[in-house]
């Protein structure tokens, strides 16, 4: 597409977990083995300062691509590549250390993701001292004051504990933590998911300005589609472990392809239409331990026909947008 | 005014505590006419969850009614004691709570916990409640509900526990559902499929429902009015589609502004600058002032009272003088 190669590059990447009986059960019991492919066969790109955003209902796999982004779990097959370098290989040897500088993780949940007993200046100091970029205290007082203040913030805040804070400000903390290293990449698991809209607002706006400023890429996590158009470039659906749709935002939300894509954004309750009901969806997101044949949304699929039902359909590029089923394929839809 | 399934005058509650008194609602008024939907929406904390737990008469201790009525089809039913108050909750109130697995009861099967709602409250025979139990279940969407009646809460999904629990809401056929966020722990695809089955079940019914959530979206589909709340108090109420398309008070615009839109793009959100105060620090005069762009000299003197301001009603000083 662009001569400058994708700043992120994931291919093929599948993690599964083993969630079998015990030992013994499996032996007196004669149960089988159990694997959970939470996320099975998954590829996309990001490029510098752009952001992809992942939507898709529960258990979708959306935050187990995101944790295998950074690291925190390693893939079963696949590789992940940041600036040409594998990911994954890379951060077992010694220079794995400046790579984790240059990605780093916003969490969904304020109230868990930061250490009650350390006050924000070490929280937010910590990755500064542990990967050596500041080591006097003087100069590290004042980067932190620095970064306070570039998320809204007050530079007194740091003598605080994260219990003084509310959960918008404690969001703005993580982000100030997570930016402490200066790093390229961020990913954001549902950065607001558990604070109110108006906060909501704040905490996005300054995820935006902070992406124009310095150029950041961000992978974001979300299962709200209306903050998903807000502040994405390109949105990849998920279902059941596996992309169903990849395209950029306009196309996405103007002429949504894959059914399911459809069915999220049918499903959302639109305010200004007072008293519009939705059209409710039938069926539920099947057990991902026993995924249905085919094309895993076929029970729930209007359009689904003895192919989707046998074959599952793999992602291809049909009229500008990476798209996997069969019906639009084949021209049905 | 008169002819209303649910009045709330002036509601005041209140948790004692060793620093002083809090005043968690701060006089809260309004009515729910038979067959209603009234939503109530406002920021974690506003008190919407409260006021909910007041009229069903299940106020956490310390936590009490200082001040105002409760009135239930022109009853009294906020100085009542537990005992009198049990058979009215459930019989005419029913409740549905946010998270569907810590509302149903883990060790019963639902056809237990449905028949022991419908027996406690209704005259009939075992075999009859059991009955009434699978109709209530068929009614509310669960396949095969002869089957699954004898099921343990584990093994349904969470949309399919919500349905449980919407079924025993009304197993009673109350007048009014106070239903705090239903369906706030669902899926997308799940909410929807609750939402119009609340709506629907209540319009054959003729349920009154007070809908309690943080979801504007939810307000916009589903209610005939909405109540926004802000720190313990109505900030503005009115027709669902005047609050949202015309809305009055500065909080409920900012509110709306603040919502990003599917349906548009916007470079930045409406952000309200600030939080809500915390309950030991609400400013004197309008509690919203220090956050409100509009805000006068008055607002910070003087609290305002629900007036009329256009098509709705609103707590605001910019609106007074209007008719």
């Amino acid at each position: 597409m662009t001569a400058t190669p994708p700043l992120i590059q994931v291919s093929n990447i599948a993690k599964s977990f083993d969630v079998s009986a015990p030992w013994l059960n499996r032996v007196i019991e004669r149960k089988p083995r159990l694997l959970l492919h939470a996320v099975d066969g998954v590829s996309f790109e990001i490029e510098k300062g752009k952001t992809l955003a992942l939507v898709g209902e529960s258990g979708c796999g959306k935050s187990t691509v995101a944790r295998l982004l950074v690291g925190l779990y390693s893939p079963s097959r696949g590789d992940v590549k940041f600036d040409g370098q594998d990911v994954h290989k890379v951060l077992e040897t010694p220079p794995g250390r400046a790579l984790r500088r240059r990605i780093q993780m916003i969490f969904q949940d304020p109230y868990a993701s930061l250490n009650p007993r350390w006050t924000v200046e070490s929280i937010v100091g910590e990755p500064l001292y542990e990967h050596g970029l500041i080591t006097e205290r003087v100069a590290l007082r004042s980067r932190v004051d620095e970064l306070l203040e570039s998320v809204g913030l007050s530079a007194l805040d740091r003598l605080k504990y994260p219990h003084q804070f509310s959960g918008g400000q404690r969001q703005r903390i993580s982000i100030a933590r997570a930016l402490a290293s200066k790093p390229e990449f961020l990913v954001c698991d549902e950065p607001t998911s558990a604070l109110d809209v108006s906060v909501q607002a704040q905490v996005l706006n300054i995820m935006k300005d902070l992406q124009r400023q310095r150029g950041l890429t961000y992978l974001f996590i979300s299962h709200n589609l209306a903050v998903v158009r807000h502040v994405s470039d390109h949105v990849g659906v998920m279902y059941l472990g596996r992309l169903v749709e990849l395209a950029d935002k306009q196309t996405l939300f103007a002429q949504p392809r894959h059914p399911y894509t459809q069915m999220l954004l049918d499903a959302i309750p639109k305010m200004h239409e007072t008293g519009r009901a939705r059209t409710p969806v039938q069926g539920e997101v099947p057990n991902p331990l026993n995924p249905p044949s085919g094309c895993t949304f076929h029970p729930r699929c209007p359009h689904a026909n003895e192919r989707c039902r046998a074959e599952r359909p793999a992602l291809q590029w049909l009229g500008g947008v990476r798209i996997a089923c069969h019906a639009v394929e084949e021209g049905r839809l | 005014m008169n002819n209303s399934l649910l009045q709330v005058k002036n509601l005041v509650v209140e948790f004692p505590g060793r620093h002083g008194t809090l005043r968690a609602l701060d006089g809260i008024s309004f009515d729910i006419a038979p067959g209603e939907i009234l939503g109530v929406v406002g920021e974690s904390g506003a008190g919407k969850s409260l006021t909910g737990a007041a009229i069903i008469g299940l106020l956490e201790p310390p936590g009490r009614i200082a001040s105002g009525e409760i009135l239930l089809e022109g009853q009294r039913i906020d100085n009542l004691s537990s005992d009198q108050m049990r058979p009215i909750r459930g019989r005419k109130i029913g409740a549905i709570f946010q998270d569907p697995l810590t509302s149903l009861n883990p060790l019963y099967s639902v056809g237990r916990q449905l028949t022991e709602t419908i027996l406690a409250h209704l005259p009939m025979s075992a075999a009859q409640a059991r009955r009434r139990a699978i109709d209530l279940l068929q009614d509310t969407g669960i396949p095969a509900a002869e089957e699954r009646i004898d099921h343990f809460p584990h093994q349904f999904s969470g949309g399919m526990r919500q349905r449980v629990v919407i079924a025993l809401a009304l197993a009673a056929e109350p007048r009014l559902i106070v239903a705090d966020e239903p369906t706030t722990a669902l899926d997308v695809s799940i909410q929807a499929q609750i939402i119009s089955l609340l709506k629907k079940l209540c319009r054959e019914r003729g349920a009154a429902v007070m809908l309690i959530t943080h979801d504007m979206g939810v307000i916009a589909e589903t209610c005939d009015r909405v109540a926004v709340m802000y720190a313990g108090r109505v900030a503005e109420i009115g027709k669902v589609h005047d609050v949202i398309n015309h809305s009055a008070h500065p909080y409920t615009a900012g509110l709306m502004a603040a919502i990003p839109d599917i349906t548009q793009d916007r470079e930045n959100l409406f952000q309200i600058d600030g939080t809500m105060p915390r309950l030991n620090a609400i400013p004197a005069g309008c509690a919203f002032n220090p956050r409100c762009k509009r805000s006068i000299e008055k607002c910070r003197q003087q609290r305002p009272e629900l007036m009329d301001a256009g098509a709705s009603r609103a707590a605001c000083w910019l609106h007074e003088g209007q008719a």
